[in-house]
C-alpha cells in the first residue's frame, strides 16, 4: 500500500491550484491514502481485455453544423465577475 | 391543502377550488413558519413565486394552462436560475447570480410551474448527508437529529415536510435515491441522458442526471413528462421519444420478473432494513410478480470505481471555479497563482477539496492509466453485470441504502464509511440505468426506501411498478408528525 505524505499532498494541491491550510495537510494525507487504499481493490480484477467505458450508453459525440446560435451577451455574462474593466476580466499582473 | 399530491392539486386548480396564488402563498407560509427547523431552503423566491402564480392563474383563465400550470415546486440549488442566486451549496458560488436558466428550469417555466425557491444540498453535490453544505446541514423531518441524506437532502426534506409538493434532485451516485429513502419520499433517477444537464452545475459529467422527488410515483411521472427529452444544448442528451409516463402507471404486474441481487442482501445491510425490503417484495408477489435471486458479481467494485471516476471528472469540472470570471475571489491576490489558490482554498469546503485532490492525483501524469482507465474498465464490468441480469428479469429490487438515516455528525470524520452509504446506488449511475427509491416502511421511526432498477429508458415501467405498490400500501402517504 502506498502512503501519501505531506509533500505529495502539497504537490497535488498545487497541481489543482487549491489552497489547503498547513494544519489540515496530515488529515488530507490520511484521507487520500485511505481512499487510494480502497481503490486498490480494483487491481484484483483482470481487465486486460476490457474496453474502457467512457459513456454509460457508449454514446458518441453528437455533431452540429458550425453556426452561430448564441447572441453576444457580454454585459449580462460579465455582470457578476469579481472584477472587470472595459469588457475584460481583471487579474493581477501576469507579464512584468 | 399541503397534504395533496400534485395530481390532486392539478384537479383542484382545474376545478377552481383554489388559485395558484392561494396555493403558492400557502406553501410560502409553511416555509416561512417551518423551515427554521429544517434549513431545507437556501433561497426562498417569494415575490417571484407569487408573480409566476399570478401569471399561471391568468394563463389558466385564458385556457392556456400548461402541464404543471400553477404548481409550486422547489428546485435544487444546482440548477442555474436566471437572476436568482445559484450557490450549489458552496461558498464559492455564494455570490453567483445566474445569468441564464438551466433547460430543466426553462421546461418547468414553459409548463406553468411556480418556483418556491432553491433547496439546500451538499456542496457541489458531493456528500451523502447534506452536512457538506456551506449553508449548514439540513435536518431530517422524521428525526431532527438525523441527516436527510444527500446530496439532494434539502429537496427530500422539503417534500417530506410538505414545504413543497415536489422538488428536483440530481443523482451522481445516489443523490436522489438515498435522500428519498432517508426522508420517505419517492425519488427517480432517470437513464443517463434522459433529462438535459444544461445549466445543471456539473459534478461528474458521465454520471450526473436530474430527476423528480415527489410524494407519489404518479407525481414523479407528471414531473418527468415535463423534464425529459432531447436538448441540443447538452451533447449527452439522448434523442429518444418521451412517452407519457402517466399512461402506463396502472399496467398489471402479473408475471413481472423481479431479480434480487444476492450482493445487495449480504454483509453491511441493517437486518431491520432487510426485513422491510423483504416485506415489500412480498407485496409484489401478491400482485403476481415472480421473484428470483440474481447475482451482480462485480458489485464490490462499484464504490472504488466510482471514487476514481467521480473525483476525476469533478477535478476537471471544478477547474472553472478560478476566481476570475464568477464566484468567490480572495482579497488582494499577489499574483495569478495566488488568486487561483486562495480563491479556491477559501471557496471550497473539505469534502470538495478531498475529491479534487483525489481526482487530480488520479489524472496526473503517470497515474492516469492505473487509476482512471482502470476504473473505466471496471465500470464496464459493472455495467455488463446489469446487462446479463436483465436478460432474465424485468426489474431489479433491493434496498436504496444499507441503513435508515444516521445522525448528524455520526459519519463526518469517516469519509469512507460515508461513501459506503451509497453502496447500492452507485452502480446504477456507473451503468447509466434508471433507478427509483420508494417508501417501503420504517425502522425506529425512520423511513426506509425500496430501490427499483430498470433497463435503460425503462422509466415508464419503473413508475408503473412503483405506482402499483403505492396503490396497495400507504407508506408514501405517511408524513413526519410535526409537519403534517
Amino acid at each position: 500500500m502506498y502512503t501519501l505524505d505531506k509533500s505529495d499532498v502539497e504537490k497535488i494541491a498545487f497541481l489543482a491550484r487549491l489552497g489547503i491550510d498547513e494544519q489540515d495537510i496530515p488529515e488530507y494525507a490520511t484521507n487520500l491514502t485511505n481512499i487510494l487504499d480502497m481503490v486498490e481493490q480494483l487491481n484484483s480484477v483482470d481487465t486486460d481485455d476490457v474496453k474502457p467505458m467512457a459513456h454509460p450508453l457508449d454514446g458518441v459525440q453528437r455533431l452540429r453544423p458550425d453556426e452561430v446560435t448564441e447572441t453576444n451577451d457580454r454585459e449580462n455574462l460579465m455582470a457578476h465577475a469579481p472584477e472587470t474593466e472595459a469588457g475584460l476580466f481583471l487579474v493581477p499582473r501576469v507579464v512584468e | 391543502m399541503h397534504n395533496k399530491t400534485i395530481a390532486e392539486l392539478i384537479s383542484g386548480l382545474e376545478a377552481g377550488e383554489f388559485s395558484s396564488v392561494e396555493l403558492t402563498q400557502s406553501y410560502l407560509d409553511r416555509i416561512s413558519s417551518l423551515d427554521q427547523h429544517l434549513n431545507s431552503f437556501i433561497t426562498v423566491t417569494s415575490e417571484r413565486a407569487l408573480e409566476q402564480a399570478q401569471q399561471a392563474d391568468a394563463q389558466r383563465a385564458a385556457g392556456q394552462a400548461g402541464l404543471l400550470n400553477g404548481i409550486p415546486l422547489a428546485q435544487k440549488d444546482i440548477f442555474c436560475t436566471k437572476d436568482v442566486k445559484t450557490s450549489c451549496g458552496s461558498r464559492m458560488l455564494d455570490p453567483f447570480i445566474s445569468p441564464y436558466n438551466a433547460t430543466v428550469i426553462e421546461k418547468f417555466n414553459a409548463s406553468g410551474a411556480v418556483m418556491l425557491g432553491k433547496t439546500n444540498m451538499d456542496e457541489f453535490a458531493m456528500g451523502s448527508s447534506n452536512e457538506t453544505s456551506w449553508y449548514c446541514p439540513v435536518k431530517n423531518p422524521w428525526a431532527l437529529k438525523a441527516v436527510p441524506g444527500g446530496s439532494s437532502g434539502g429537496s427530500a426534506a422539503a417534500v417530506a415536510a410538505r414545504l413543497a409538493p415536489a422538488a428536483t434532485g440530481t443523482d451522481t451516485g445516489g443523490s436522489i435515491r438515498q435522500p428519498a429513502s432517508f426522508c420517505g419520499v419517492t425519488g427517480l433517477k432517470p437513464t443517463y441522458g434522459r433529462v438535459s444537464r444544461y445549466g445543471m452545475i456539473a459534478f461528474a459529467s458521465s454520471l450526473d442526471q436530474a430527476g423528480p422527488m415527489t410524494r407519489t410515483a404518479e407525481d414523479a411521472a407528471l414531473l418527468l413528462n415535463v423534464m425529459a427529452g432531447l436538448d441540443l444544448r447538452d451533447s449527452t442528451s439522448v434523442d429518444k421519444d418521451v412517452p407519457d409516463y402517466t399512461g402506463s402507471l396502472n399496467n398489471e404486474l402479473d408475471g413481472l420478473k423481479i431479480g434480487l441481487p444476492k450482493e445487495y442482501f449480504s454483509e453491511g445491510l441493517d437486518d431491520a432494513v432487510a426485513k422491510v425490503i423483504e416485506d415489500a417484495i412480498k407485496e409484489y408477489e401478491k400482485m403476481g410478480a415472480v421473484v428470483s435471486e440474481i447475482s451482480l458479481p462485480n458489485s464490490k467494485l462499484a464504490v472504488p470505481t466510482y471514487y476514481i471516476i467521480a473525483p476525476s471528472e469533478c477535478s476537471s469540472n471544478l477547474s472553472r471555479m478560478d476566481g476570475v470570471r464568477f464566484g468567490h475571489r480572495c482579497e488582494n491576490p499577489r499574483d495569478l497563482n495566488d488568486l487561483y489558490i486562495r480563491s479556491r482554498g477559501e471557496g471550497f469546503g473539505p469534502e470538495v477539496k478531498r475529491r479534487i485532490l483525489v481526482g487530480t492525483y488520479a489524472l496526473s501524469e503517470g497515474f492516469y492509466d492505473a487509476y482512471y482507465v482502470k476504473a473505466q474498465k471496471t465500470r464496464r464490468l459493472i455495467s455488463n453485470d446489469f446487462n446479463n441480469a436483465f436478460e432474465n428479469v424485468d426489474v431489479i429490487m433491493g434496498p436504496a441504502a444499507p441503513s435508515p438515516a444516521f445522525n448528524i455528525g455520526e459519519l463526518m470524520d469517516d469519509p469512507i464509511t460515508m461513501y459506503l452509504s451509497d453502496i447500492y446506488t452507485i452502480a446504477v449511475n456507473l451503468a447509466g440505468l434508471p433507478g427509483m427509491s420508494i417508501p417501503a416502511g420504517f425502522v425506529n421511526n425512520r423511513p426506509v426506501g425500496l430501490q427499483l432498477i430498470g433497463r435503460h429508458f425503462d422509466e415508464a415501467k419503473l413508475l408503473n411498478i412503483a405506482h402499483k405498490f403505492q396503490k396497495v400500501t400507504d407508506w408514501h402517504t405517511q408524513g413526519p408528525g410535526q409537519f403534517v
